[in-house]
């Protein structure tokens, strides 16, 4: 985690994504959260050290809670860059405040042997094994759907732009391939978790873990989240693994492995405050669980409209691309404008917005604001929006009758998105 | 094991039957960018600018034999060689790539309206640069349009501007001024490409935002939707200005009877770059469109590129509705005007939203409209 954020940094991405950048794109409810200009800096130092002490154990609770903290907060700011990869770290960083992951092999143990335990619960370290699991079994649900099945799509648009690749390179263009890669893409993601799961195929699907993510990572733009799927997916493997690892490191930095072999066991404690701790952890995977499904409140086709599709491991599903004209109407002259949205946005949040209706109506408020402040009274917004979806020709996206400015955001259906006039089956 | 062996069969069992069902003749090459760019230079942008710099020369000739004697039907003759090169420039205008753009090319030759005021105040002064910024919009094709035919509503009142008027002398060493910047621009891109732009504009073959595919494709989405939607039709239709109509910005506004035809070369220009068609012949060759169609992109069971070309005929059907005075079709009907803005503009996304998303390639110019 320290190296993606030291990476982060030093492509200049904060400055770019969070402190460049007049207007954020926030999430429903988390408006409140900002970037704090230059001193956004700070919340990455802190994100930084506090991933380190995660790492070494050191004042491995505040750490964590910190790291949680700092992390979602970072996330947060601007939805632009959601990833779900981010997500999936903010989650398991959570779940972390709980573990007692800093029992054994780490600087909070060697400075306090009563700390150290050799052995943990074992739902500890179930919990995590569950969170990857879903994370890789709802990926592969979210592939039984008509487009990526039997049409290859957008695997079609994707892979042939990687032709230049040596060996490879020229069957990226063949459709034999789309159709294997999709279809082997969503079986791999299905049974990935109980692949790992179960001791005699364990190894075998490590190597397949490892294949599947240094492939992705070869033909898509995807940063770091290959390595931290295939770093977490070795939670799978039994303790003697890790402890040979763990020991190999110590000997290295020249500290005796006794102190953490004491033989002790930590007991699950049922007190009060450890129930608690225990119901929240449940209560929250059973939301994991069930929040993907949220989608189904909604009558629109899922891709379309994107209403549920973000936090539920949707992960490299669709090609979507949008074009977005937007009209300032001053309501009472009626004069026109038409926005440069280049004056207001960067060319990444342009190009995401155009394609997300929340993006599209929280940038016609931003609008509606801004002109009203340099003069205008009450402006309407009106947007001309095209967008084209898994390789169909693009069509109109928003209704361009509809005054923006007066739609608000919230969990309900969009009425002001044209239907798509088209049908994706399947999750 | 048996789980592992009955996943590999049936990825096996699934890989077999897409590839006998869908056994149809996708190359197994990747696409030869190459080629790609090599048409583009030598068939056709390098000859491109060869034509320009012809009808440029030839321009500048007409000038020189109008200075010596200012007659009227040397100015006929003037004012047909000024559209010939006008049009050979339509040809051009999007290849601002290598030495045309370090050189502003663009905007020195066709930044229009024409600033007539500042015209006649450099001509009064004689104390002027034509290589600044500022000077973009009193030199160029706008300029001499102005300088032939703005001057007076008669040829002979025009011609008076250079023979009878105080200041004739001064007007006939400004147009020998905006022809030689012309000139030399000409000269030194096609000599550039010749020498050696050619081979570093094909040798950047890759990806990148800097690669010439990706700057090339940029520039012929740019030209189109920028400097034929917007400034050929948008702008004087008023549909950046909310309603309010600028005839008097349309191309070639002085001439008056030819904005509409310089419209149809530049968009022809685009879909002949589009289909790789060599400068000046009927052949064709590697083009955005073979790319699309070695992507076999198609969209709701048509080729992309067919899409593509279908709207561009659509576009013509529409231009030719419309007066060859533009701006007099403005003030009369501009309804219609809108109607072709529309039928362009449905063209546009296409080309820059399904276009750009089928071969991978990121908008990076920014939008100019607006405020």
């Amino acid at each position: 985690m320290v190296l993606s954020l030291i990476r982060f940094a030093s492509y200049g991405w904060i400055e770019k994504f969070y402190i460049a950048p007049q207007f954020h794109f926030t999430y429903y409810g988390f408006e409140w959260v900002k970037p704090f200009g230059i001193y956004t800096y700070l919340l990455f130092i802190l994100c930084g050290l506090s991933a380190l002490g995660i790492a070494l154990g050191y004042k491995y609770k505040t750490s964590a809670l910190l790291f949680f903290l700092s992390f979602t907060y970072i996330e947060f700011m601007d939805k632009t860059t959601y990833l779900n990869h981010y997500y999936f770290i903010s989650i398991v960083s959570l779940i972390l405040i709980f573990l007692p992951a800093n029992a054994s092999f780490s600087i909070d143990a060697y400075k306090n042997e009563e700390k150290a335990f050799q052995k943990i619960p074992s739902w500890t370290i179930d919990v995590l094994k569950l969170l990857l699991g879903i994370v890789y079994f709802y990926a592969g649900l979210a592939k039984i759907n008509s487009d990526w099945l039997f049409k290859a799509m957008p695997l079609k648009i994707w892979l042939p732009n990687n032709s230049d690749l040596p060996i490879i390179g020229p069957f990226l263009n063949q459709n034999w391939v789309h159709y294997t890669f999709s279809w082997t893409g969503m079986i791999y993601d299905l049974s990935i978790p109980f692949l790992l799961l179960y001791k005699r195929t364990r190894i075998f699907a490590f190597v397949l873990v490892v294949v599947f993510h240094i492939l992705t990572k070869i033909l898509f733009p995807i940063g770091v989240f290959p390595y931290v799927m295939i770093i977490s997916s070795l939670i799978f493997f039994d303790s003697n693994f890790h402890k040979k690892c763990l020991v190999f490191i110590t000997d290295k930095l020249n500290v005796s492995k006794n102190i953490f072999e004491n033989g002790k066991t930590k007991f699950q404690d049922f007190g009060k405050l450890s129930s608690l701790k225990m119901a929240f952890v449940f209560s929250f995977l059973a939301v994991q669980i069930l929040f993907p499904f949220r989608y189904l409140g909604y009558n629109n086709e899922l891709f379309w409209t994107e209403e549920g599709f973000r936090f539920s491991w949707r992960v490299m599903l669709m090609e979507k691309a949008g074009y977005t004209q937007f009209i300032v109407v001053d309501s009472k002259t009626k004069k026109q404008t038409h926005v440069n949205n280049s004056r207001f946005l960067t060319p990444f949040q342009e190009k995401q917005m155009a394609f997300q209706p929340d993006f599209i109506l929280e940038y016609a408020h931003f609008l509606h604001d801004y002109y009203q402040r340099i003069g205008l009274s009450d402006p309407e917004v009106y947007v001309e929006s095209y967008v084209a979806l898994n390789g169909r020709l693009s069509k109109r996206y928003i209704d361009p009758k509809i005054n923006l400015a007066k739609e608000n955001e919230s969990f309900r259906q969009k009425t002001w998105i044209l239907p798509f006039n088209d049908e994706i089956k399947g999750f | 094991m048996k789980k592992i062996l009955f996943l590999f069969s049936f990825i096996s069992l699934i890989a077999a039957c897409s590839s006998s069902e869908d056994s149809n003749d996708s190359p197994t090459t990747s696409y030869d960018k190459t080629a790609l760019l090599t048409n583009w230079a030598d068939n056709i942008i390098i000859p491109s600018f060869e034509n320009y710099q012809t009808k440029v020369n030839a321009l500048s000739a007409s000038i020189a034999t109008f200075n010596g004697t200012p007659s009227e039907a040397n100015l006929a003759t003037l004012r047909t060689s000024w559209l010939e090169a006008y049009k050979a420039f339509q040809y051009v205008s999007m290849y601002t790539i290598g030495k045309a753009e370090e050189i502003t090319f663009k905007e020195s030759a066709n930044t229009y309206p024409a600033n007539a005021t500042q015209i006649e105040a450099n001509i009064s002064s004689g104390n002027y640069n034509l290589s600044q910024n500022l000077q973009f919009d009193r030199q160029g094709f706008p300029g001499l349009d102005y300088l032939i035919n703005g001057l007076a509503t008669t040829d002979s009142g025009i011609t008076a501007f250079y023979t009878t008027d105080a200041l004739a002398s001064n007007r006939k060493t400004y147009l020998t001024a905006v022809i030689t910047r012309l000139k030399s621009q000409a000269d030194a891109i096609v000599n550039d490409w010749r020498s050696t732009y050619r081979n570093t504009f094909i040798s950047n073959n890759g990806n990148s935002v800097s690669s010439s595919l990706n700057k090339m494709t940029n520039n012929f989405v740019k030209n189109l939707e920028k400097d034929i939607r917007s400034g050929k039709l948008g702008i004087p239709a008023g549909l950046f200005s909310n309603g309010t109509k600028y005839p008097e910005k349309t191309e070639a506004y002085y001439k008056n009877d030819v904005s509409r035809e310089l419209l149809t070369v530049a968009i022809k220009a685009e879909q002949d770059f589009f289909n790789g068609k060599h400068f000046n012949n009927s052949t064709t060759g590697e083009s955005l469109k073979s790319y699309l169609d070695y992507l076999n992109a198609v969209r709701s069971g048509q080729k992309l590129s067919d899409i593509i070309n279908n709207q561009f005929t659509a576009t013509y059907t529409s231009i030719n509705s419309l007066n060859t005075s533009l701006s007099q079709q403005i003030t009369s009907d501009n309804a219609k005007v809108i109607a072709t803005y529309n039928v362009l503009q449905q063209n546009v996304v296409y080309i820059k939203l399904d276009m750009m998303q089928a071969l991978n390639i990121s908008i990076d110019y920014v939008d100019g409209d607006g405020d």
